[in-house]
C-alpha cells in the first residue's frame, strides 16, 4: 500500500513517505532513539524545540505521571539552533525522512531570525513553529491564544523561511481554536499541527506542596486525546490548509481516529515515553491497520468521518 | 554496548521479609535478555502490559543481578507500577529496554567502599557478584526494614557488609558518623566509594567525600519518563567539573550521562 501523503501548504509542499511522524519533545533530536528501530521508516520526525541560545528550562521536579497520561513542565530547555544544525542534523537521514525543526522564541524578531537561519539549512524539510508553549514565562501560551499575535509570527516566519514548509502548532488552551488556526492560514501557514498540551497541574497531598517545581505544565498522552480529536475535527472543518493531529496516540487505531477526524498526518508524542519504539512500531503498523480499515490510502481516509 | 527493546518472560517472583500481609520487598526473576555485555549500576526500564493507558511511564530499576540463566531486579513496592509489578506471575510478559545508562567503577589492588541504603542495595548484588577481587571490597548497608527483607545474603558470601538498622532517634547520628569513619578510613587508602540510596543518604556521602577527599561515586535515581535522554525530566545540576566543557553549570540527563555521577562533578 502506498502510505506517502503530500501535504499541500500555501507557498510549500511537503511530502510524507508514511503520515506517521514523531512529536517535538518527546523524541529528543532523534538520535537518542536509533537502538529501537529505523529512524529513516518514520514519516517525519519533530525534533526538540529550538531556541536561538540555548535554554537551561525550569526547575525541578519537570515531570510527574497522572492518570493515563503525564505533565511536564521542562521549559524547552535545549541546545540552541547552531548546535542542533552543527553536530545533531547531519547524523539525522534527513535525505530519506522528513526532518522537521520545531521553533520556540520569545518575540517575533527573535522567530524572525530562527527562520532565516533554519531556512538555510538544506537538511531540514519544515519547519513547525512553537505558538503554545505553556510552561515558558515569555511568549508561550500568549502567541498561541492571541490571533493577532499568532499572526504576526508565523507571518515573520513565512516571509524569513520562504524554502520551507511552516507548519503552526496550536494550543488547545484556547475559547476557539478555529480562529487561532484561521489567523495562521490568513498569515501564510502551510498546514497547522495540533494539539500541544493542556495546561494542567498536580498536587502532593501529603507535602500540600504542588507536584512540578513550576506549579503549572502540560498535559499530555492518552487522557488528552478526545480534546485532541475534537480540535483536528474542528480545525479540519474550519481551515483549507492540513492539519496534523497530536495528543495521546499509542496505537494504529488512535492514528485511524485522527485520521477520520480530518487529519492528514499524526504525530506520536508521549507514547515514545511508554516505550520507545512506539513510532517506529506504529508506523510499522499502519499499513495493515488501514488494510483492515477498507482505506485504500491515507487520502481517502482523511476527513471521512461520517457524522449523519 | 546499544540498549535494546525486547519483551521476556517471567520466571518467578521471590519474596523477602516475613510471610504476612504488607509483604513489599520481592526479586522479579526474567529470562535472560541476551544482552551480550551488561556492567553493574546500569539500568532498565520495565513495562509490563498491565499498566494499559493509565500507567504511562515504564518504570526504571537498577540491574541487580544477571546470571547466565536469569536477569534479576530486586523491588519494593512504593506506588501504583510497583504494586502492578508485583501481581506479575510466571510466564507473564514484560517489555524491558536496556542495558540503560553508565556503571560503577571497578578498581582493583584498592579497597572499596560500598555504601548502600535500603533499596540502593540492589545494583551492588552484581557488583560484589563480578568484582575480580572481592577481598578488597566492603560494604555499609543503612536500611530501615528488617535486614531480611534485602537480599543480603548474596552479598554476604562474597564481600564483609556491616548492617546498622535506623529505628529510633539517635540511629542516625550514629548511621552518618559510620559513613564518616569508613568513608575517611577508604580515603586515606587511597580506595574508591560507591554510593547508592536515597537521596538524603547520598548527600551525606558526597559531603563527607568532598571533606575528606574521598573519590567517590553516586547513583542517582531521579524520576524518568523515558529512560532514553528523551524527555529531559530526570536532568540533574553538574558543575565546573564535568568532563564536558559545554555543559558545565548545566542541567544533563541522568539516564543517559549517569545513573553514576562522580560526587564531585554533580551538585545534589
Amino acid at each position: 500500500m502506498d502510505l506517502s501523503v503530500l501535504l499541500k501548504g500555501q507557498k510549500r509542499d511537503l511530502y510524507l513517505k508514511n503520515p506517521s511522524l514523531a512529536a517535538s519533545g518527546t523524541f529528543g533530536y532523534g538520535l537518542e532513539f536509533r537502538p529501537y528501530g529505523d529512524l529513516a521508516s518514520l514519516g517525519g520526525i519533530v525534533v526538540k524545540g529550538l531556541s536561538l541560545k540555548p535554554r537551561r528550562g525550569n526547575p525541578s521536579p519537570r515531570v510527574c505521571e497522572t492518570a493515563s497520561g503525564m505533565l511536564n513542565s521542562i521549559g524547552l530547555q535545549n541546545d540552541g539552533v547552531d548546535n542542533f544544525l552543527r553536530d545533531k542534523l547531519p547524523l539525522l537521514p534527513w535525505k530519506e525522512t522528513a526532518i522537521i525543526a520545531n521553533m520556540y522564541a520569545t518575540s517575533v524578531d527573535e522567530f524572525a531570525k530562527l527562520a532565516a537561519i533554519l531556512n538555510a539549512a538544506e537538511g531540514v524539510a519544515a519547519l513547525e513553529v512553537n505558538v503554545s508553549c505553556p510552561n515558558v514565562r515569555e511568549g508561550g501560551i500568549i502567541f498561541g491564544s492571541d490571533p493577532d499575535l499568532c499572526a504576526q509570527i508565523t507571518g515573520a516566519v513565512r516571509k524569513n523561511a520562504p524554502d520551507k514548509f511552516v507548519i503552526v502548532k496550536l494550543s488547545p488552551n484556547v475559547t476557539d481554536i478555529t480562529l487561532i488556526g484561521k489567523a495562521a492560514e490568513n498569515a501564510g501557514a502551510d498546514c497547522v499541527s495540533a494539539i500541544n498540551t493542556l495546561s494542567g497541574m498536580a498536587i502532593d497531598v501529603q507535602r500540600r506542596k504542588p507536584v512540578l517545581a513550576n506549579v503549572i505544565g502540560g498535559l499530555s498522552g492518552p487522557a488528552i486525546k478526545p480534546v485532541a480529536l475534537r480540535c483536528v475535527w474542528q480545525l479540519a472543518g474550519a481551515l483549507k490548509i492540513p492539519v496534523i493531529g497530536i495528543g495521546g496516540i499509542c496505537s494504529t487505531r488512535d492514528i485511524l481516529e485522527f485520521l477520520l477526524a480530518g487529519a492528514s498526518a499524526i504525530q506520536v508524542g508521549t507514547g515514545n515515553f511508554a516505550r520507545p519504539d512506539m513510532s517506529f512500531k506504529l508506523a510499522a503498523e499502519l499499513p495493515d491497520a488501514l488494510r483492515k480499515a477498507g482505506a485504500a490510502s491515507v487520502k481517502e481516509i482523511t476527513r471521512a468521518l461520517k457524522t449523519d | 554496548m546499544p540498549p535494546t527493546i525486547k519483551t521476556l518472560k517471567v520466571l518467578d517472583l521471590v519474596p523477602f521479609g516475613r510471610p504476612g500481609r504488607g509483604r513489599k520487598f520481592f526479586a522479579l526473576r526474567l529470562e535472560h535478555p541476551a544482552w551480550p555485555d551488561w556492567n553493574p549500576g546500569q539500568f532498565l526500564m520495565l513495562r509490563p502490559p498491565s499498566f494499559g493507558r493509565e500507567l504511562l511511564w515504564a518504570r526504571p530499576f537498577s540491574i541487580c543481578h544477571m546470571t547466565s540463566r536469569h536477569l534479576i531486579c530486586f523491588i519494593k513496592v512504593e506506588g501504583r507500577g510497583t504494586e502492578k509489578i508485583s501481581e506479575l506471575t510466571r510466564g507473564d510478559e514484560v517489555l524491558v529496554w536496556g542495558p540503560l545508562g553508565n556503571y560503577f567503577a571497578v578498581e582493583t589492588g584498592v579497597p572499596t567502599l560500598l555504601l548502600a541504603g535500603g533499596m540502593g542495595i540492589a545494583p551492588f548484588v552484581g557488583y560484589v557478584n563480578r568484582h575480580p577481587q572481592p577481598w578488597n571490597v566492603s560494604m555499609l548497608f543503612a536500611h530501615r526494614d528488617p535486614a531480611e527483607c534485602y537480599p543480603l545474603d548474596s552479598i554476604n558470601e562474597r564481600v564483609a557488609a556491616d548492617c546498622l538498622r535506623e529505628q529510633e532517634d539517635g540511629d542516625l547520628d550514629n548511621l552518618i558518623f559510620a559513613i564518616q569513619e569508613k568513608i575517611r578510613d577508604c580515603a586515606e587508602q587511597g580506595g574508591l566509594v560507591l554510593a547508592c540510596g536515597p537521596l538524603p543518604f547520598l548527600r551525606t556521602a558526597r559531603e563527607i567525600s568532598l571533606e575528606t577527599g574521598a573519590r567517590t561515586q553516586i547513583s542517582l535515581e531521579n524520576k524518568m519518563a523515558c529512560g532514553v535522554g528523551a524527555c529531559l525530566g530526570c536532568v540533574c545540576q553538574v558543575n565546573d567539573n564535568w568532563p564536558v566543557a559545554a555543559k558545565r553549570g548545566g542541567l544533563v540527563q541522568t539516564c543517559v550521562n549517569g545513573p553514576v555521577f562522580w560526587a564531585d562533578q554533580v551538585e545534589i
